[in-house]
């Protein structure tokens, strides 16, 4: 099979946790965590996926990998639909997808020594013989910046830099295609950031992985990625190649998020777009777009009609009526007021 | 990969403790805490020893050569170590630096809120406004004054709006708090009067409805309104904002930021704003203080800082930071990491993870060097070019 292009898609995926209720437990509502996203990802590419906490950016990744199984919807990996697969088919193929977790204190077992937690998947999926063992648990150490003689010593003895560092290594011994980063570096500081990013910059280049990177912190997604959705509420409402969302964000959303990042220089003075109110509760999102609570140049249509993704420019994905302005009627054009975020 | 395997091997030397060790440490904690707590106590009686005179009567809060060390089971850690800055009236001061570096100690120093008796301040002076002429030192301060500054005159708006509002009371009685306490000649209509004022103040538009509500049934974003409308119930002259919005969303981030700006100007207090993002201190401050290992390495306006970085830890800090609109191929790291607290060497405690050391480097710790008028930094490279203002004094440890 020639190899496409496109590592993963992701097709219209779902996912809707039930709410229970009652003696009986019966369901009396959903949360949409994830509501119907797609995108791509091109093989040695990474994709940032930006959002408020709780706009289902976690979610996403975990249902990608089948930590979570999705409600609706398609991840196509590489040819192959995982949804599809069956256990014994899903284990053959977990090796080639890993995860980075966000906090380096809570996902490493503390009973292990380092060693043991790198290289447990490597035995258990025979990516080497055993033999070889030990010298590739050394290699793949020494590849994430860890000097073998770690291999020992238990996860407490360590700092959050190293810890993320082992985590990595964890990930990166099974020779993976693809890493989801759930927000690697946002429990750690600014210059350990900077060795963890380098060095996941660094892996990509030399083994050709392609990540998709979880983050709430903009000037990083900035810095990591080749391409960069914004979600809002479990859905996705932009999605560009970096530069182009950075010079020219379309979806009011966007610009709000993007105009709110502080710029560590005290001369600049930009044009803040302060939201008011906060982000909806997804187990009750509001009708029609569910940005138009907060939305500043909300009109009558976006209180009834859910805008449609479309490619507004060439390569540049867009939710919003703002942007197919002819589909609408004039009485649907007037603007109308935000019934002012209740609860500010 | 050989300064990592050094590091490893004197680390592990370093947590390792002797039975005959612990139990030395330990006894020796009991007698300085012992001897400490006497002391303050003494000083507490004399209104002498805790009054004294500002330096500078514009300045609302004056930290001199602070010392505050923790008597822990696994040795003395010195978390201030001689910081020096002020707090001038109706301005913004941002502390910054990386995790363990001593910003919250040091504003948990001027609240008296340390964990005593391990945590200790055992040196020097913070001088706190009085505005008649005199004022308080706050290290010898005793508890009953100190009950009548916190939260009256110094609040402090904590990082974790989840966690420090109280879950079993209404937001209405966590507000009335304050004011009942400090306040103590009001009546109940008053006092809710102001609460709502308050909450009305903070930007809570449904002031009648929240004042009823408990915490749980509010978002983060709000959660940390009330707590700014807490600590600016009574009109403090300074808060102190401790990483206020590292909990909060981007978008939240900024409202919360914008608030607490109005605010500062509308009630003419002082912000101390304690954080690690350097956009934030960028947008807010007008001076900013670099800490680095219990000391502060770098201080000056914010235009001296971030168009000036001279300290090479500020400068790595600064490059080491994705900045958008800016692209970089690869971000600077600063090698290695913080050395450890109990262990600190006796020359400068950045010179292991600079790139710029010299030779003079290896021997005291650099004195602090007025570079300009308003820009004072604490590194031998400037030695020959600025006024020596003197040495970050520390305490010897052996002599409590």
């Amino acid at each position: 099979m020639a190899e496409s292009e496109v590592l993963l898609e992701v097709k219209d995926l779902k996912k809707w946790f039930p709410i229970k209720a009652g003696f009986f437990k019966h369901t009396v509502g959903y949360v949409y965590a994830v509501d119907g996203i797609s995108f791509q990802i091109k093989r040695g590419q990474t994709m940032g996926l930006v959002g408020e906490s709780g706009c289902g950016k976690s979610t996403t990744g975990r249902t990608i990998l089948r930590l979570l199984e999705r409600t609706d919807g398609q991840v196509i990996f590489d040819g192959q639909d995982l949804n599809d697969l069956s256990k014994e088919e899903l284990r053959r193929i977990r090796p080639r997808i890993q995860i980075v977790f966000q906090d380096p204190y809570s996902s490493l077992s503390p009973r292990l020594p380092v060693g043991e937690i790198i290289g447990e998947a490597v035995r258990e999926h025979g990516i080497v013989p055993e033999e070889e063992f030990d010298d590739y648990i050394t290699r793949v150490m020494e590849v994430c910046g860890l000097p073998p003689y770690y291999k020992d010593r238990y996860p407490h003895e360590f700092s959050g830099g190293q810890r993320q560092r082992i985590c990595i290594a964890r990930a990166l011994a099974l020779s993976p295609d693809f890493i989801v980063c759930d927000e690697p570096v946002s429990a750690l500081d600014v210059s350990i950031q900077a060795q963890i990013i380098n060095l996941l910059k660094k892996l990509q280049k030399d083994y050709g992985l392609t990540y998709l990177f979880i983050s709430h912190d903009l000037s990083v997604v900035e810095h990591i990625s080749d391409t960069v959705g914004v979600m809002y509420l479990g859905n996705m409402v932009e999605f560009a190649e970096t530069d182009e969302i950075f010079a020219n964000p379309l979806h009011p959303y966007t610009k709000a998020l993007f105009s709110a990042i502080p710029v560590p220089d005290p001369d600049v003075k930009i044009d803040r777009v302060i939201l008011p109110g906060s982000i909806p509760s997804p187990a009750n999102p509001p009708k029609g777009c569910k940005f138009h609570t907060r939305c500043e140049k909300c009109m009558a249509a976006c209180t009834v009609k859910a805008p449609e993704w479309q490619e507004v420019e060439p390569g540049h994905w867009c939710a919003c009526h703002l942007y197919n302005m002819d589909a609408l009627t004039p009485e649907e054009k007037e603007p109308a007021m935000s019934d002012e975020a209740k609860d500010t | 990969m050989a300064e990592n395997t050094k590091n490893g091997s004197k680390k592990k030397g370093a947590s390792y403790l002797s039975a005959r060790e612990s139990r030395r440490i330990t006894k020796y904690n009991r007698r300085v805490t012992k001897r400490l707590e006497k002391q303050r106590a003494d000083a507490n009686k004399d209104e002498n020893l805790y009054t004294t005179k500002m330096k500078d009567e514009g300045n609302v809060v004056e930290f001199d050569n602070v010392c505050t060390y923790f008597f822990t089971d696994a040795g003395t850690v010195k978390a201030v170590d001689g910081v020096t800055f002020n707090v001038p009236k109706c301005s913004t001061v941002g502390v910054v630096g990386e995790s363990g570096c001593g910003k919250s100690v040091t504003s948990l120093s001027l609240m008296q809120l340390l964990q005593r008796p391990q945590g200790q301040v055992v040196g020097g002076e913070i001088r706190f406004n009085k505005d008649d002429g005199t004022a308080y030192n706050i290290v010898n301060t005793p508890n009953e004054i100190m009950e009548k500054i916190r939260g009256n005159r110094i609040s402090m708006i904590f990082q974790e709006p989840m966690t420090s509002l109280n879950p079993v009371f209404r937001i209405g009685a966590q507000v009335d708090e304050v004011l009942k306490l400090h306040n103590p000649d009001w009546t109940e209509e008053q006092i809710k009067e102001r609460t709502l004022e308050m909450l009305d103040m903070v930007g809570i538009a449904n002031k009648e409805g929240v004042y009823k509500m408990y915490p749980h049934e509010l978002s983060g974003g709000m959660r940390q309104r009330v707590m700014i409308a807490i600590a600016l119930a009574c009109s403090p002259t300074l808060i102190i904002a401790d990483e206020p919005t590292t909990a909060l969303d981007v978008t939240i981030q900024a409202q919360i930021l914008d608030l607490l700006q109005n605010l500062k100007d509308r009630l003419q207090s002082s912000i101390m704003l304690i954080t690690h993002d350097l956009g934030v201190v960028a947008g807010m401050a007008d001076y900013v203080v670099v800490m680095y290992a219990g000391r502060v390495i770098e201080k000056g306006t914010a235009d001296d800082i971030f168009h000036h970085p001279s300290h090479p830890y500020t400068i790595g800090l600064m490059r080491s930071k994705p900045v958008v609109g800016k692209k970089v191929e690869e971000l600077y790291n600063i090698p290695g990491s913080v050395p450890n607290p109990v262990d600190m060497p006796n020359y400068c405690y950045y010179k292991d993870r600079c790139e710029m050391h010299c030779d003079r480097c290896s021997g005291d710790y650099p004195p602090e060097i007025r570079i300009s008028d308003t820009h004072v930094v604490s590194c031998w490279r400037y030695f020959d070019e600025g006024e020596v203002l003197g040495y970050p004094k520390s305490v010897n440890v052996e002599d409590l």
